[in-house]
């Protein structure tokens, strides 16, 4: 990678650091730990099922909480503190900039996913007193949500790239929850007739697609992933977070910094 | 070549949310700077000053017109890499602190590694902040903050400094470094272009100034030439509490307070008010030119120029 | 070129790539996985346990769980599938989720309990569905009314028919319907007359396009039968008349025993077989037919039962 947007982005990982949005990871592991305990003593077959179903559940929101929050303050805060004005007078191409933040924010995505993945998995270790083969599924499942965290920060990136934070966030926030049910959507596109069915559809495969990531409650039943899917949806996040970065690169090169 | 080249630069903005009305903010604005020279960017606030900084770093884009820096193109890297810029009241990442900022920044303008450390250390010292260098910036106060700011706009050791009103925020003693700095850089060979609204800092340190006023600009040169045809002021001080009425019939406004009189006379008569006073034997405090602030200046300028549509311009 | 242009460019072209991939690898993705998002029902299948997930925005969740409902049945029963195991589950999530959906348990009664094809074929699933619905909305004449048609049409328990239709009669606003239904079921049970009736105020009374749909479908079914057993009648009589068999319509009509060649409900002419027989000329336009086919007639997919209820 470019050194610039490595250092870019690395300065991003430090903010969100240095802003105390690890701190989440407490919450999460009084959440976890306290529902593993509580689980535990309650009921004897669901304890698993319970622990994985709201532990991976917690990543996921916890996450797309963070991403959106971080997310829509990474390039209109800088413009608003006038950071930015220092940093696009040196060397640094405005796309160097976007995709830099980009990886800043997804790599504290990832590493607070990581911190929590071992949380989810200690949970599962001591409600079942050991791994199982199929617990290899939270895995991926926990992969997807990883996927899902690129989409929604590109995303927060794009809507920061030209609106302010709060309408930012509610841009994204509206994206995800449409997003999560996208696959309704499409359903409800193929079922429509005449205009509505064309202007419904390509609503449809615009918005984010957050259904076929979410295998949280297939795998908390310990069923399989096909490959297939795994590749598909590593593809998909890939090109629609792709498209999202060059929306969001398109609008911050032609942008006056007032 | 110029070390700064503008042709025609005009920049128009939009004013209003439904119903956008064009507001020029820079008329075509010619300008060109010489290598090697402090430049002095002189104006009220408003003027359009901070645009055209703006549009030179590449931040605001034309509406027309362009400009080169260093013979090359705005957006040119490499170009970049050569030019240092402190914006107006500048404000960093208040969650580092003054070494990982200026290290970012180096980075970010290709230094690396060694030299990059020995540089941050250099460059602190240089700006009067060497024992602060760990200290997070949030808790910088402001006259410290523009104190980094230069920092970061000399360290990768730049052949054009752009600084956008460096002494705001410095108290008197902060003011007197920044002046020397700039010319340190200057006998280093460098090209400080410099932005104010003071007229004072622009005299003490420049070569040329260029004075712009509501997006146009009015006149440049040296400072003298400029302000030669400007009537300054001097105030007289001496000691008792007596007026020579040689001194009341030239007009000049007397006041007495204590055992001292002070007096402010036009530039011109000063000579008149001396001989007066040593006449009637009274001892001279102190004389001193009253400071033409750049609004005064105008106050005259515009006058003038409305008389003598343009001659200067 | 310009430095910035090519940026601008290449960002411009990306985005396109990008977003017909994406699109792409989505109709894989939804071709991968189809009716995936409904088989999450079959995980988290106490409705309870949906209602407690949905954090208070239960209406909203209702809603997506009715229309996926819908479209389940929709595009399996175009499909003509055998089975409709998630129609039980998604209307009592649904239901439960809010128990005000009138229109849930008008689809259940409706859909739930007449046999594959046409249906689940649960009718005890379906009076279940619905007396849940009567407990929460006991005012509601309507359920009643469902009540009383799931008997009816489907277990042919005539007497908890009547009961179901009595019980509703007493609602405030009941249709005045439901007292002569109630009246009127031990003598005519079983009567076309009484199926129209009720196919009739089905129609009239649900807003649902497949409901209404599969309602037209069975009065033109029973106007079918109708027209065929009086049509027969006439065929009979030519027959006694001219000591032959009519060999079209037109003979009927020659032999003044018609006005005009009579139109079947979509609007073609009946026609003859050369048996004799009285026939719609596509058969396959009537669903439920039950008279009027070609003998040995299998019944295709059925149509498109939204089309019909408009």
């Amino acid at each position: 990678m470019n050194n610039r947007i490595a250092c870019i982005a690395s300065n991003t990982f430090r903010e969100a650091v240095r802003d105390r949005v690890l701190y989440n990871l407490i919450a999460f592991a009084v959440l976890l730990s306290g529902a593993a305990i509580l689980v535990g003593q309650i009921s004897i077959d669901i304890e698993k099922l319970v622990v994985i179903n709201l532990g991976l559940t917690a990543v996921s929101l916890f996450g797309v909480v963070i991403a959106i929050f971080v997310g829509i303050g990474l390039v209109s805060k800088e413009i608003e503190k006038r950071t930015l004005y220092t940093v696009l007078s040196r060397p640094v191409r405005r796309w160097e900039f976007i995709i830099g933040k980009f990886f800043g924010l997804a790599g504290t995505l990832v590493v607070n996913a990581f911190c929590m993945a071992i949380g989810v998995f200690g949970a599962l270790l001591y409600v079942a007193h050991k791994f199982q083969k199929p617990d290899g599924w939270v895995l991926v499942a926990l992969y997807f949500i990883i996927l899902q965290f690129l989409i929604i920060c590109s995303l927060a990136l794009l809507f920061s790239s030209f609106s302010s934070p709060l309408l930012s966030a509610v841009f994204a926030f509206s994206l995800f929850v449409i997003g999560t049910f996208s696959e309704d959507l499409r359903n409800f596109a193929a079922m429509a007739q005449g205009m509505t069915k064309w202007v419904a559809t390509a609503v449809a495969y615009l918005v984010p697609n957050f259904s076929a990531l979410n295998v949280i409650s297939s795998v908390a039943h310990g069923q399989p992933v096909s490959s297939q899917l795994i590749i598909f949806n590593s593809l998909y996040a890939l090109l629609y977070s792709m498209m999202a970065l060059c929306g969001a690169i398109l609008i911050f090169q032609r942008r006056n910094l007032k | 070549m110029h070390a700064i080249e503008i042709v025609g630069l005009v920049k128009v903005y939009s004013v209003g949310f439904w119903r956008k009305r064009p507001k020029c903010a820079l008329h075509p604005l010619h300008l060109n700077v010489e290598e090697g020279e402090i430049f002095g960017f002189l104006g009220p606030n408003g003027a359009g000053k901070t645009t055209t900084l703006k549009m030179l770093m590449g931040l605001v884009f034309p509406t027309s017109g362009s400009a080169r820096i260093l013979g090359r193109d705005l957006n040119d890297p490499g170009m970049k890499a050569q030019i240092g810029f402190l914006p107006e009241q500048p404000y960093f990442y208040d969650y580092l602190t003054a070494r990982e900022l200026l290290e970012y920044y180096g980075r970010l303008s290709g230094v690396a590694g060694k030299d990059l450390s020995a540089r941050v250390q250099s460059v602190l010292g240089r700006v009067g902040l060497p024992d602060v260098a760990g200290v997070q910036l949030r808790k910088f106060s402001k006259g410290m903050l523009q104190r980094v700011g230069i920092a970061q706009a000399i360290l990768h050791e730049p052949k054009v400094v752009f600084l956008d009103e460096p002494m705001s925020g410095l108290d008197p003693m902060g003011r007197r470094e920044v002046r020397d700095l700039m010319e340190q850089l200057k006998a280093e060979g460098k090209t400080v272009f410099f932005s104010t609204h003071i007229l004072s800092d622009a005299e003490a340190l420049c070569d040329r100034v260029a004075v712009i006023h509501l997006g146009e600009l009015r006149a440049v040169g040296a400072v003298a030439d400029l302000t030669s045809g400007v009537q300054g002021k001097v105030e007289i001080v001496w000691e008792g509490t007596v007026v020579p009425t040689s001194i009341k019939t030239i007009g000049a406004t007397c006041h007495v307070t204590g055992d001292t009189v002070r007096a402010v006379v036009a530039e011109e008569s000063q000579d008149l008010v001396i001989d007066a006073l040593r006449r009637e034997r009274l001892r001279i405090v102190s004389l001193v030119p009253v400071r033409t602030t750049l609004e005064q200046y105008f106050v005259e300028k515009l006058k003038r120029s409305e008389k003598t549509a343009g001659s200067l311009a | 070129m310009n430095r910035s242009r090519t940026v601008t460019m290449t960002a411009g072209i990306l985005l396109v790539a990008c977003l017909a991939g994406s699109a792409a690898v989505l109709s894989r993705i939804d071709r991968l996985r189809t009716g995936a998002t409904l088989e999450d029902v079959l995980f988290v299948s106490s409705p309870k346990a949906v209602k407690r997930m949905s954090l208070g925005y239960d209406g909203l969740l209702a809603d997506i769980y009715w229309t996926r409902a819908v479209q389940y049945f929709g595009g399996r029963h175009e499909a003509r599938a055998s089975h409709y195991r998630l129609l039980a589950p998604l209307l009592a999530i649904t239901t439960t989720l809010d128990p005000h959906l009138d229109v849930a348990y008008e689809f259940g009664a409706n859909f739930l309990s007449p046999q594959p094809p046409n249906g689940a074929g649960m009718p005890d699933q379906a009076t279940q569905l619905v007396e849940y619905g009567i407990r929460n909305n006991p005012d509601n004449w309507k359920l009643y009314y469902e009540l009383g048609f799931i008997y009816y049409m489907d277990t042919k328990d005539y007497e908890r028919a009547a009961d179901a239709f009595l019980r509703g009669s007493k609602t405030p606003n009941a249709h005045p319907f439901l007292k002569v239904m109630a009246a009127q079921m031990a003598q005519h049970a079983g009567d076309t007359q009484m199926a129209r009736a009720l196919w009739t105020t089905t129609y009239q009374s649900s807003q649902e396009k497949q409901i209404r749909g599969n309602a037209v479908a069975h009065l033109r079914a029973l106007q079918i039968a109708d027209d065929v057993t009086a049509l027969q009648e006439l065929v009979g009589q030519y027959g006694q008349k001219t000591g032959q068999l009519p060999r079209s319509m037109a003979d009927l009509v020659a032999a003044n025993l018609l006005p005009a060649i009579p139109l079947d409900p979509s609007g073609r002419p009946y026609k003859l077989s050369p048996e004799g027989l009285v026939e719609v000329q596509v058969p396959d336009d009537f669903p439920f037919i039950e008279k009027g086919a070609p003998a040995g007639y299998k019944p295709p997919a059925p149509k498109n039962l939204e089309e019909l209820g408009k």
